[in-house]
């Protein structure tokens, strides 16, 4: 359904952050993973349309999306969770809610992600999405905006990132649990074995290139035992 | 008595279809248009000056009281004095607001000068919408200001609304309070076009245990400007908050200036103020959401002013 045609990205002064990546992407989960600079999140901005690639296409079901932009782009089904969840003096948890569910959907069934992710509902949609809320919880209503939008394609920019252990725990239950009951396809930045675990397909990006995919079943194990430390270093 | 623009005017600044429950007095186009009393709340013309005078028996509870004020008529001009007389162990809400249709080439201006003098152990929620609209060559000008006085134990809790529309405008409010009183302020301000705005609080914290919260939330659009003062004077052991956020937008201006006194040692005072345009990634983020990056800005600036 995703096609990326010799995507790259250079900024200023040269510096070339990605370089001519191909990938087509059918399956239902993938997840890339690799090291922290190697470009992941690039590559997630740019299919998301807040970056746009000085080289290459995208393609969304044989739909040329390379110039659309973000709202386009959200308009035809690409939801993407931040790495950094943005904070908003004034709106509350419900609004923002309110506006990934869109009108069809609701508040109501957009509280019932609320609860998906781990909160009480009834504590949180009436809460600003300002300094008070903790950057786990932030993090937790991120992921929910996008369940809300139940779109084709689900992009979460490490979503381990900022969660503690017994959340993550649940984080996974999450992605499972889209996995089965959605039609959507997931794609996911992680460093987590345990996200990996449930993946697909998983992509290894370093260095702005693709390094090595494949199905889980062919990348994992080697993964596992020679770049343990790309796997854990945000496990701490 | 009311013209169909009048009740626009009168729905746009207090929420009114129809005349409200309760007390009230609906001043149009500087006449008495409607008053209406109760056992507990009485309301009396002025008789050296324009306006009235609010007096709230000791002991009211839940009740409430419109005062609001609508012009449709180009060039009028009125100054108006509202003094509110609250009694000890009140509970009371009090909605004022003005809406100013001006479709000529005058200026109109509605100067209102309200005074609160709340009693003992009171308890008052104050609101006040500001309003202007019409497509005439003449200003829009209000210049509401406001005195409150709040005896030992009483609590006032101030929130006003002024969503374009206005060209001018002064806005000046002063308190006194004595021990254990509270006052708790809240405004929303937008500002767009040539439009000019000045806001002014000064606090005086009198008596132990005084406390105000003063948070003013502000967007200027267009080649507006704002220019906020806040003065926080504790006269005793006290605890006093003024904040001043802005949104700054195309080629607007905003100057705030904080100032705080303490005259006491235990006198506890904080100013925060922030201007800034709206973040990009907060632009970016509604837009992933499918909104477009006007509707992203106008979610923004509407939950900013809530």
């Amino acid at each position: 359904m995703l096609k990326l045609e010799h995507i790259g990205y250079e900024v200023e002064g040269n510096k070339e952050i990605l370089h001519d990546i191909n990938l087509e992407l059918n399956d239902r989960f993938v997840a890339i993973t690799g090291p922290n600079g190697g470009g992941k999140s690039t590559l997630a901005k740019i299919i998301a349309g807040i970056l746009t690639p000085t080289e290459g296409r995208i393609w969304l079901d044989g739909e040329d999306i390379t110039h659309l932009n973000i709202t386009e782009r959200a308009r035809r089904g690409i939801s993407y969770a931040f790495q950094q969840p943005v904070r908003f003096k004034g709106l509350r948890v419900r609004d923002l809610l309110g506006l990934a569910a869109g009108k069809t959907t609701g508040v109501t069934a957009a509280c019932d992600m609320l609860s998906e992710v781990g909160l009480c509902a009834r504590d949180y949609v009436d809460r600003e999405l300002n300094d008070s809320l903790s950057g786990g919880e932030m993090k937790r209503i991120e992921i929910a905006m996008v369940l809300a939008r139940g779109t084709k394609l689900s992009i979460f920019d490490e979503p381990e990132a900022g969660i503690d252990l017994w959340s993550f725990q649940n984080l996974i239950r999450v992605f499972e649990k889209m996995y089965e009951q959605t039609k959507g396809s997931i794609l996911i930045i992680s460093h987590q074995e345990r996200i990996l675990n449930i993946a697909d397909r998983i992509i290894m990006i370093a260095d702005g290139q693709v390094e090595r995919m494949g199905t889980r079943d062919e990348i994992l194990p080697a993964l596992l035992s020679s770049t343990c430390k790309v796997l854990t270093d945000k496990m701490e | 008595m009311i013209d169909q623009i009048q009740k626009d005017m009168l729905k746009a600044v207090a929420d009114l279809d129809s005349l409200p429950v309760g007390a009230y007095n609906i001043r149009a186009d500087g006449q008495s248009a409607a008053r209406n009393t109760t056992a507990n709340i009485d309301i009396v013309t002025k008789t050296d000056k324009p306006g009235i005078d609010i007096i709230i028996r000791p002991g009211t509870k839940k009740e409430s009281v419109h005062i609001p004020v609508v012009i449709s008529q180009s060039g009028l001009k009125e100054c108006v004095y509202n003094d509110f007389f609250v009694g000890e162990d009140c509970d009371v809400v009090i909605i004022a607001g003005c809406g100013i249709h001006n479709c000529g080439a005058g200026d109109s201006q509605h100067d209102g000068i309200h005074s609160f003098f709340v009693g003992k152990n009171s308890k008052v929620r104050y609101i006040e919408k500001h309003y202007g609209d019409g497509d005439g060559a003449g200003k829009r000008v209000m210049n509401p200001e406001s005195v409150v006085e709040l005896a030992e134990g009483a609590e006032m809790q101030m929130e006003t609304t002024q969503i374009g529309g206005v060209d001018d405008t002064l806005r000046k409010t002063t308190a006194r309070l004595a021990a254990g009183a509270k006052l708790i302020i809240r405004e929303a301000l937008l500002t767009e076009g040539d439009q000019r705005a000045d806001t002014d609080f000064t606090v005086t914290l009198d008596g132990e245990g005084a406390s105000a919260d003063v948070v003013s939330r502000t967007v200027a659009k267009g080649r507006s400007t704002q220019h906020y003062t806040s003065r926080v004077i504790g006269n005793a052991p006290c605890t006093g908050h003024t904040e001043c956020d802005s949104i700054i937008m195309d080629q607007a201006k905003v100057t705030a200036v904080p100032e705080l006194t303490a005259n006491d040692l235990d006198a506890s005072l904080i100013h925060e103020a922030a201007i800034g345009k709206i973040a990009g990634e907060q632009l970016v983020k509604l837009m992933t959401l499918g909104l477009t990056e006007q509707e992203a800005e106008e979610q923004i600036i509407s939950g900013f002013l809530r």
